[in-house]
């Protein structure tokens, strides 16, 4: 592990006994897991080269329980980490050893469907793909659709505001939520918006979203639905360069359409797929797209034909539209499915997640060529290509020593080069401990110690998931000062009227 | 007669706010200032106006991304925009006539900072989820960027939730990226006409509910009908408003005007007259003219199924009209110097939500809250984020919430 946890507090290791038979006073039963074997499965998230035992496992089922856990952590000062499904990609549910891991995978409840206001109110452990099953019978869903929707959690997707294939369209996770209840570190319990829309103050939801278990422990949220489209196609196209595939995204939009979806794969990625799926995409092709159109038939058959000429106008080689429901989901299935398929090629594979300005693909796909070769290891790569959202898959061998490392710093040199031409650390898969070390890259000591004021407001003691997102912890006494610099500043300067 | 500071630059901002937090000076926030008589009065020992810092710095169409310095008019961005057939899909609203100002003013800046939104909002959300990054000057006078030029970004906090809305009481925004979306090719309305409450709701219910895609859903009951534009008849009416390429406006509006015939009669606005129509909704026509202009505004914001159980809490002598689908209602109250807050107040409390008092004199302002009061433990945690940027209160100090 080349990250640095914050230092284990021997105190709280001293007492841990204690601590055990405490919190079992507060959530009874199977809801506190102290033993070593039962813990291991909590060790890591998706994020495995990362592992830590927590001090002990709590699995809380009620709000009160949830707040006098956080209570009386923050009384007796111990760490909380914070735990949905575990499918975090940048560890952010990456256990401490003196905290304990609060796993909300109880909160499993879709409490209600309110069709009239097109919300649901939901647990934070019921799964993505379990709200849009729920109300799918009446022809709704739930937009965000990340590829992990089976396994992860609305919390976990509000902690990293998830995003998924459809949110050029539909928007992300922070589009897409209304309100919830959270619990703070110290117990206290507030509810933020509601089935309404807008905040009544500070859009203290919308910092929320995003905050990767930081702020406060989410115990319930009031999801958007949408209405399912009537119908949905999807569009294959193949190209002989990365350039091309690009050129007919920007012109796609140039054109004034907005797919439903419109994802890219580069050759490594399209043949591991292949391979795994048979979902019948071209293998001589350098890149290939997928764009999907959504809304009534009529809309989508006159926005296919358009798709399909702008892509021959773009040097398309090959371009195929699905002719049934079985076919648009085989296509999809297919990238759906490329983590697992470049999982089948390579023993082990670092996914990545930079953003960057659209128009900077063809330069970002020939320079990490270039990593590729100096690291001496193989890469594939799928891209939200609508959102510039990349998802460079790193092929590694943990085994082969030395391996891990060049993955590691192949991928940061990944996300600098993201940074450098505009673009962000992370789309939609979080900071966490895996890119904490990087942030400096994109934000200064000032912009960091801004954000850490709001983590003050929630949780002052920094108690709640310690060690992710913020390279240096500071004391909230220390950043709350006032660094005055002297009263003549340079006012005539500034014109006055 | 308070002195104004016309920064420059972002420089100058920066040295304007340190200066005035090294001095205890309290600054009042402003753009165009289209929206000044929103709000708790303010006492400032002074204006920093930013409405200098003017211009777009960065557009790419087929990105979807601007930038422009905060002070930029909001006219000149939404001209540019449509120069290359794009909007923001936001469509924000214009406070401007409200306050019998003339139409049009008002900064990219000042939109965000009071989170405008329009119509579309059941749709395309507020200005809140088109903000994608902002540098700004907080309150220690220290300048902070967050977020970036692209849609999809998670690292860090995303301070620009925190700003949009925040009443500049956090930071003075000096740049911001905004995402834009291509304009609909087309657009139509279905009117369902004569309908009361009860059944106007239950229509956009049953509209939104279907796979139309509706773009804006609004009642327009019969005592203000005659304010909007496009009206077949100055009625009740209940409008849908589809958007998009022509066959599929041209096949939502058969399906639309099928399922919603049931409730009443239904009539089709060609593009034209919607387009004057939802302009004027938009406006919050009624409230802006000038027999209504001394009435108190209130905009409140619920469940669009609670929409006329909230009308029923209110005075009778107040008018009304609902959009987005019976989630948002605009309250115009009979008597100047009365706002009726009691009953407001007890009808959110009720059905959820909150209400905002938009428009009235500044002693009622200074009287009753402005913005929805926070229980205890939310308005302890707002204080404590205000102190976080601003814990001088240099910035539009209690212009939300007293001590805030």
């Amino acid at each position: 592990m080349s990250v640095r946890m914050p230092e284990a507090d021997g105190a709280v290791l001293a007492r841990r006994q204690a601590i055990v038979k405490a919190l079992r006073t507060l959530v009874p039963g199977e809801g506190v897991i102290a033993t070593e074997r039962e813990m291991k499965p909590f060790e890591t998230d998706g994020l495995t080269a990362y592992h830590q035992l927590p001090l002990v496992v709590v699995l809380p089922e009620t709000t009160e329980q949830v707040s006098q856990v956080l209570a009386y952590c923050h009384a007796e000062g111990i760490k909380v980490v914070p735990r949905g499904a575990g499918t975090s990609l940048s560890g952010g549910a990456l256990p401490l050893e003196d905290g304990v891991l609060l796993g909300m995978a109880k909160f499993n409840r879709v409490k209600e469907i309110d069709l009239d206001n097109r919300v649901a109110v939901v647990e934070p452990g019921v799964t993505n793909l379990a709200v849009s099953v729920a109300v799918a019978s009446d022809g709704f869903y739930y937009a965000p659709d990340p590829s992990s929707q089976i396994a992860c959690t609305i919390g976990g997707n509000i902690a990293e505001n998830s995003g998924g294939v459809h949110c050029l369209k539909y928007g992300m996770t922070t589009n897409n939520v209304l309100g919830c209840e959270i619990v703070l570190m110290t117990g206290e319990v507030l509810r933020l918006g509601g089935k309404h829309l807008d905040a009544e103050g500070y859009d203290l939801l919308g910092l929320i979203v995003g905050s990767e278990g930081l702020l406060g422990v989410v115990t319930e949220v009031t999801v958007r639905l949408l209405k399912k489209p009537e119908t949905a196609r999807a569009v294959m196209i193949g190209f002989p360069s990365s350039e091309d595939a690009g050129e007919c995204v920007s012109a796609i939009i140039a054109a004034g359409i907005i797919p439903g979806g419109m994802e890219m794969m580069d050759k490594p990625a399209i043949h591991a797929v292949e391979e795994f799926v048979h979902a019948g995409y071209p293998l001589d092709v350098e890149a290939l797209l997928l764009v999907e159109l959504d809304g009534p038939g009529a809309e989508v058959d006159h926005l296919i034909e358009r798709v399909e000429k702008i892509a021959r106008d773009c040097r398309a080689v090959s371009c195929q539209v699905s002719n049934s429901e079985q076919q648009r989901l085989l296509f999809w299935a297919g990238r759906k499915a490329a983590f697992p398929a470049v999982g089948r090629i390579s023993p082990d594979y670092y996914c990545m997640d930079g953003t960057i300005p659209r128009a900077q693909l063809p330069q970002v796909l020939k320079r990490m060529k270039e990593l590729a070769t100096h690291y001496k290891l193989g890469v594939a790569n799928v891209f939200h290509a609508g959102d510039g959202n990349l998802h460079p898959l790193i092929l590694y061998d943990s085994n082969k020593p030395g391996e891990l490392d060049r993955a590691e710093a192949f991928g940061s040199d990944v996300l600098r080069l993201c940074v450098e031409v505009g673009g962000v650390l992370t789309g939609e898969h979080g900071v966490g401990v895996e890119k904490r070390d990087l942030m400096p890259t994109m934000f200064s000591e000032i912009d960091l110690a801004a954000q850490q004021r709001v983590k003050c407001a929630f949780d002052a003691k920094g108690l709640l998931n310690p060690g992710k997102v913020f390279p240096v912890l500071h004391r909230c006494a220390e950043l709350g000062r006032m660094h005055i610099s002297g009263g003549q500043l340079p006012f005539p300067d500034i014109p006055r009227f | 007669m308070t002195d104004i500071l016309k920064p420059r630059d972002a420089k100058d901002v920066e040295d304007a706010v340190a200066w005035a937090a090294s001095n205890d000076k309290a600054l009042d926030v402003v753009g165009h200032g289209s929206k000044r008589g929103i709000g708790r009065p303010s006492q400032t020992d002074m204006t920093l106006d930013l409405s200098a810092l003017d211009g777009v710095t960065l557009y790419e169409p087929a990105e979807l991304v601007l930038s422009a310095k905060a002070g930029t008019p909001l006219a000149a961005i939404e001209a540019l925009l449509a120069s290359n057939n794009q909007q923001l899909d936001f469509e924000p609203m214009d406070y401007g006539p409200l306050f019998g100002a003339p139409a049009g003013q008002g900064t990219i800046g000042g939109v965000i900072a009071a989170n405008q939104s329009g119509p579309r909002r059941i749709k395309a959300g507020a200005a809140r989820d088109h903000f994608l990054g902002v540098t700004a000057v907080t309150g220690r006078g220290e300048t902070i960027k967050s977020g970036g030029r692209v849609v999809k970004n998670v690292t860090g906090y995303d301070m620009c939730k925190a700003l949009a809305g925040s009443w500049g009481t956090l930071a003075a925004m000096t740049d911001v990226t905004i995402k834009v979306l291509p304009k609909p090719e087309t657009q139509a309305s279905v009117v369902v006409e004569g309908l009361g409450d009860a059944q106007a709701c239950a229509a956009m219910a049953a509209a939104m509910g279907s796979s139309c895609d509706v773009s804006g859903a609004a009642h327009l009951p019969d005592h203000v009908a005659s304010h909007f534009a496009g009206l077949p008849r100055p009625e009740a009416a209940t409008v849908l408003r589809l958007e998009g390429v022509t066959p599929s406006v041209e096949h939502r509006k058969q399906a639309l005007a099928s399922l919603l015939k049931p409730f009443g009669p239904v009539a089709l606005l060609d593009e034209k007259d919607s387009v004057a129509l939802w302009t004027s909704i938009r406006q919050v026509a009624p409230f802006a003219a000038d027999s209504a202009r001394a009435r108190p505004l209130w905009r409140i914001s619920t469940a669009p199924r609670q929409a006329q159980r909230l009308a029923e809490l209110i005075t009778p002598a107040a008018q009304m009209f609902y959009d987005w689908g019976g989630g948002l209602v605009w309250v115009a109250m009979p008597f100047e110097n009365e706002a009726d807050a009691g009953s407001i107040r007890r009808a959110t409390a009720e059905l959820g939500g909150h209400a905002t008092l938009v428009r009235a004199p500044a002693a009622l302002r200074a009287a009753v809250d402005v913005f929805e009061p926070q229980n205890a433990g939310l308005a302890a945690l707002s204080k404590r984020v205000k102190d976080g940027f601003d814990p001088k209160g240099v910035l539009n100090p209690g212009r939300m919430w007293a001590g805030v």
